[in-house]
């Protein structure tokens, strides 16, 4: 029998339903994966009995003809979906052992759906990071290793560190991430899994741990394309709880992926194209551009002139919202508080509480947005960043009006670095490891990376397309398209 | 535009986070940096456009003026880091 854990969902979807196996197996095969690889930290909670209840529950469905879409396919819950009666602490000090009384919108439609939770993936704190190196629970570790017999540790990406390593280490079949500024599309391209960030309303984010609530979307990440488009099927729609959830029809993504894109127009930036990039990622890039060619889609350069005001209108509207959104965190309702001296006040017990529940990246962060909002700056900053955000979408207006249908970027500047190379580097030097995939959260469009190569290092590398708002089915045939010229196959070897 | 020390306390006090002198010593320069970086926004033309304030156009939807929640007192209590008698406490906020 083949081994359960390396299939993806559409195989564990289709198996269980020809009784090739019940859910039980599955789900008992991923928890003794899970078990098994606490080297690498993807976890900050593990739920094998929640993966045996919903199991259990699949089995029976079988039983009775009534399957849902996900019945018997177990999952990873990025840490940053709150959980009803399960912890939930976006990697932070200050949620450690939040126990919410509620349920996201898009986890409990996925448990509608009839997936079961493996456990709860970490991140990097409150989703700020591209490396993983920000979580309270520690550093999640990359499955990938280079090929030059360094066992180095390996950034898995981030935020979505944990569920990338998960997914490529085959101890989930797939799981959520959150994406504000790349956190999907990054970590999937360094661990040669595919990852989509849809429209911006396409996902409630009702129950999401708030970062940038103008800039953070729910995704699937996933091992192909086709994995995306069942697992995104389950998590998009409408949801009244969501103020900015589009109320438009969710159309079928698997029925999408024909693989046939002939007549498309798919648009080159030419400003994507950076100094210093390594030669290894343009060829990369040279390549699937060729790939989609040679499918029959029409390839065009395009110009995106605003593309280098991304990261720093990122880095100033990012921070402002999240010192909005983490004010929340003042040690009252919910989370850690501070042990306080004799004559403390309450101004003392916010400071004290905020000082130790955040990390150094998120203190710097809300800094940064408290500075940029506060009384004489919020003009030059705050309000220019937007004026610039506002450019940044007409570019991709433009483009599109033009009739491009996708637009293909690399999806990083480089493959995967170790951990802690980048810590004597000033925060920019990580900042710029989103330079492909932010302006994309600006621009509110849908963005996907699929892995198509390795490069010399044996790491895997991936490429972005970007699609028109609310055509994620067209997207995902067109990566789909892409994935199958690509071939891309490599697993890393089990060392964990 | 640059930060003094002065002024990163300030940010800390209206951010309500504890800072030590050491840590905001270490700040200055590495606020700084990253405000300088920033500055080149200011090369933009900006004067042809509007502040963004919605990134897909919405319109913000009304609901039935129903109660649609409430009642589950001890679940909204349940994650406080101190409740007593159906209330959070805080220190004492009045002399």
């Amino acid at each position: 029998m083949t081994n359960l854990t390396d299939l993806g969902i559409a195989a564990i979807r289709d198996g269980f339903k020809a009784g090739d196996f019940t859910a039980r197996d599955v789900a008992s095969a991923f928890n003794d994966a899970v078990a098994g690889a606490k080297a690498l930290n993807a976890f900050i909670v593990e739920t094998p009995e929640i993966a045996l209840a919903a199991a259990d529950q699949a089995d029976k469905d079988r039983a009775s003809g009534s399957l849902k879409p996900l019945s018997g396919v177990p999952i990873g819950m990025k840490d940053l979906f709150a959980t009803k009666d399960v912890q939930t602490t976006a990697a932070s000090h200050i949620l450690e052992g939040f126990v919410p009384q509620y349920e996201s919108t898009v986890s409990g439609k996925l448990w509608n759906a009839g997936a079961g939770m493996l456990g709860k993936l970490n991140l990097d704190q409150f989703a700020m990071g591209s490396s993983n190196e920000t979580s309270f629970f520690g550093n999640v570790i990359s499955p990938w290793r280079r090929n030059n017999g360094d066992t180095a540790a390996l950034a898995p990406g981030g935020s979505s560190g944990g569920t990338s390593s998960a997914i490529a280490a085959r101890l989930v079949p797939g799981a959520t991430g959150t994406d504000t500024g790349g956190s999907i599309r990054q970590p999937a391209a360094f661990t040669g899994i595919s990852g989509i960030k849809p429209t911006y309303g396409r996902c409630s984010r009702w129950g999401i741990v708030a970062f940038a609530s103008s800039l953070d979307q729910a995704g699937p990440m996933t091992k192909d394309v086709r994995d995306a488009a069942i697992m995104l099927q389950a998590m998009a729609g409408h949801d009244p709880k969501d103020s900015t959830s589009a109320d438009i029809p969710v159309p079928d993504f698997e029925a999408a992926l024909t693989g046939d894109i002939r007549g498309k127009t798919i648009g080159i930036p030419k400003e994507y194209r950076m100094d210093g990039m390594p030669a290894e990622i343009e060829k990369l890039w040279a390549d699937g551009t060729a790939m989609l060619r040679d499918a029959g889609a029409k390839i065009v350069d395009i110009s995106l002139p605003h593309t280098k005001y991304a990261l720093p209108a990122y880095y100033v509207i990012a921070p402002a919202e999240a010192s909005s959104n983490l004010a929340r965190y003042d040690g009252v309702r919910f989370g850690h508080r501070a042990k306080l001296a004799h004559g403390d006040g309450i101004t003392e017990m916010y400071e004290k509480t905020r000082a130790e529940g955040f990390g150094h990246e998120v203190q710097r962060r809300v800094m940064i947005g408290t500075y940029v909002l506060s009384a004489g700056f919020y003009d030059a900053y705050y309000n220019r960043a937007r004026r610039v955000r506002a450019l940044i979408k007409r570019d991709f207006d433009q483009v599109f009006e033009a009739g491009v249908d996708a637009i293909l970027t690399p999806a990083t500047p480089s493959s995967a670095f170790g951990l802690g190379e980048m810590a004597e580097a000033d925060p920019i030097q990580m900042y710029l490891n989103d330079v492909f995939t932010v302006t994309v959260n600006l621009a509110g469009l849908p963005g996907i990376a699929v892995p198509t190569g390795l490069d010399a290092k044996g790491l895997p590398m991936g490429l972005q397309l970007i699609g028109r708002p609310w055509e994620e089915a067209d997207l995902l045939n067109v990566a789909y398209s892409l994935e199958r010229a690509a071939g891309f196959v490599a697993k890393p070897a089990r060392w964990w | 535009m640059s930060v003094d020390h002065a002024t990163v306390r300030k940010i800390a006090s209206l951010a309500r986070i504890a800072v030590t002198d050491d840590q905001v010593e270490a700040m200055v320069p590495e606020l700084n940096n990253i405000l300088g970086w920033i500055e080149q926004l200011g090369e933009v033309d900006t004067s042809a456009v509007q502040p963004m304030t919605a990134v897909i156009p919405n319109v913000l939807r009304l609901r039935d003026d129903v109660v649609t929640d409430g009642d589950v007192r001890d679940a909204v209590l349940k994650n406080a880091p101190q409740a007593e008698q159906g209330f959070f406490t805080v220190p004492k906020v009045i002399e």
